[in-house]
């Protein structure tokens, strides 16, 4: 019984063999997975999120593990968007699969000065994470406020003539206000969710774990509510959706399709089980064989 | 390195709380100071535990580890026959090949059992090597340096076997042309700044929590003098005058 199944979307004009994508921070640039397997099989890989000059990231204790799920304190430490652009892209570009660069920023400046060099270099796609605190307004992090995320947005945009994702925060006061104010503001796709705040004490130490005292949280835990804000946000936005947020199984990829995203990134689990790409992906062929799915876009947004 | 399923050889209690695992090798050749992350579970856990190599041959990798929490007490439980599944050999071992005449390596409690495969591999190398290990009360281990070593010295935090007080009270880094420490940061510590003191090389086997093994999420940087590095990619050995202490 040899069905085919189709797994293969459109994003932005972009075309990913399979719906899968490693999640941001959690890959690295692809190299040290692909020792382990093939990682030219997923349909993409987000980059370590990259900031416009060099971070070392934060002091401390930078991961935790939760139940079903970790949090991590790492703080962005990356070589910076000239280097990623000299070495970071040749290695992803080895892989054949679609190369989304990843980038944070603490300012409205740098965000548009990373935005324009990432914009003219050998990259597929640019996915603008607003998470990051904003050092001009007390920390709060771009994510929370509609409007102060539209700002950013649009002056990415101005810039950017790549297709453009927007990484959304979890934190977000309205998750829906937020994905509709960054369509509104020229965004081609958006992509949720980035971690929740969240915190662990060392009770020993009657001190918090992080130096940052908040960390993110991701992994299982976090799935029903990721999902349920993946289902929310696709109800009222026309751009697609990557959704993500303790995704482990074929299963939960369906279950995000389902929820109207056209492609889910994978990020945690490669901490678990670091062939979770390809077995996920080998394991959802077999799952939409069983389940008589010919071609993965006919269940998106049916629920 | 790979990731692999493996069988329990063995999995024995040889001290209050120390078990020392047998698995089958079934992964590339192993160097002294390296280790594997493992896990006994599917996804009740989410994260893979590093433990370092005690020993190995062609066929058999050996675990020494204490039970400390909920990935190391599953461990525990594992029979002969059992699956379990390891990501490895992971990490940078000791540089083995570059190290001659008179080396002392220095463990203390669960930084013990690494420095053994290490101890057998200069050896072989033909350097001379001695052996301080500190142990907090029971002794484990020492019967398994004894092949290796020229002298081996111990200690005991109360004085029941050995030298009462620390290991490193023992130490003269100027006996030798290399030192080698793995255990607490505050024994190694130690160790690296009486090597400073006198000019001798020193090796440090660093902890830190981790999440991939790899390299990839940076979990586990720690700053050095050439910048931020990887413990479990770039180390876990270090040279002391590397590290920002
Ligand atoms: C490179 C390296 C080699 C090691 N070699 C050995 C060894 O040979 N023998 C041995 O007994 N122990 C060794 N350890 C320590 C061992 O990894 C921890 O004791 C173990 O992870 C604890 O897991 P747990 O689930 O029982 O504890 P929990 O406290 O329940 O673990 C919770 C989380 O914290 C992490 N964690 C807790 N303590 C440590 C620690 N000391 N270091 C790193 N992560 C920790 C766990 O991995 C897990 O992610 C090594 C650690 C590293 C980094
Ligand atoms: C260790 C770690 C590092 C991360 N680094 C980044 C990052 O640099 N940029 C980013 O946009 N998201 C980052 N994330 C968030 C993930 O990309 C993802 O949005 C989140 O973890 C939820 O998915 P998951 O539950 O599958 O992990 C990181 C997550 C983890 C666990
Ligand atoms: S644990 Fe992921 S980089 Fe070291």
């Amino acid at each position: 019984m040899d069905k085919n199944v189709t797994l293969s979307v459109e994003i932005a004009g972009v075309p990913f063999k399979n719906p899968l994508v490693a999640a941001s921070g959690t890959f690295g640039f692809g190299g040290e997975y692909d020792e382990l397997y093939d990682v030219g099989c997923l349909g993409g890989i987000s980059s370590k999120g990259l900031t416009l000059h060099p971070k070392d990231g934060n002091e401390g204790i930078r991961v935790w593990e939760t139940a079903s799920g970790m949090m991590n304190s790492v703080g962005l430490q990356n070589p910076g968007i000239d280097e990623f652009i000299d070495t970071g892209i040749a290695q992803m570009r080895q892989f054949g699969n679609v190369l989304i660069a990843n980038m944070g920023g603490h300012s409205m400046e740098d965000y548009v000065a990373g935005a324009a060099k990432l914009s003219n270099a050998d990259i597929d796609m640019l996915e603008l994470n607003i998470s990051c605190p904003n050092v001009k307004s007390g920390g709060m992090a771009f994510g929370i406020k509609a409007e102060v995320a539209r700002e950013v947005v649009k002056a990415v945009r101005d810039v950017c003539h790549k297709p453009l994702i927007v990484k959304l925060s979890p934190n977000a006061e309205n998750i829906v206000d937020m994905a509709m104010a960054c369509e509104d503001a020229g965004a081609d796709a958006l992509s949720l969710v980035n971690t929740f705040q969240a915190m662990a004490i060392d009770i020993h130490k009657r001190k918090p774990v992080f130096n940052n005292v908040y960390a993110g949280l991701s992994g299982a835990a976090i799935k029903p509510i990721a999902l349920r804000m993946v289902h929310a946000v696709c109800q009222k936005v026309r751009v697609p959706v990557f959704g993500m947020g303790g995704v482990y199984t074929a299963e939960d990829v369906l279950e995000f399709v389902m929820a109207g995203a056209t492609a889910v990134q994978i990020g945690t689990v490669n901490f678990n089980n670091p062939l979770a790409g390809r077995d996920i992906l080998d394991a959802l062929v077999r799952l939409c064989q069983q389940e008589g799915i010919s071609n993965i876009s006919e269940v998106r947004g049916v629920c | 390195m790979r990731y692999f399923e493996s069988r329990v050889i063995a999995n024995q209690r040889v001290a209050d709380d120390i078990f020392v695992l047998q698995v089958e090798r079934n992964s590339a050749e192993v160097a002294a100071g390296q280790f594997y992350m493992l896990k006994s579970w599917d996804k009740e856990l989410t994260l893979m535990r590093p433990v370092s190599v005690f020993k190995a041959d062609e066929s058999v990798l050996w675990f020494m580890y204490r039970v400390v929490g909920s990935g190391t007490s599953r461990i525990s439980a594992l029979m002969p026959g059992d699956k379990m599944r390891l990501l490895g050999p992971c990490g940078n071992g000791y540089p083995c090949d570059a190290l001659k005449g008179r080396i002392a390596v220095v463990g203390g409690g669960l930084g013990i059992p690494p420095l053994c495969e290490t101890a057998k591999t200069l050896k072989a190398r033909g350097a001379t090597v001695d052996a301080y290990l500190g142990f907090r009360d029971a002794l484990f281990a020492v019967e398994d340096f004894e092949p290796h070593c020229e002298n081996i010295f111990i200690s005991t935090e109360k004085g029941e076997e050995g030298y009462r007080g620390f290991i490193t009270d023992l130490l003269s880094p100027e006996n030798y042309d290399t030192v080698i420490t793995c255990g607490p940061e505050v024994m190694m510590r130690k160790v690296a700044s009486m090597c400073a003191m006198t000019d001798t090389r020193c090796y440090c086997s660093l902890e830190h929590r981790m999440a991939c093994g790899i390299g990839a999420c940076l979990g586990c940087s720690i700053r050095t003098k050439s910048g931020m590095r990887r413990v479990c990619k770039d180390g876990p050995v270090f040279l002391s005058s590397e590290l920002e202490w």
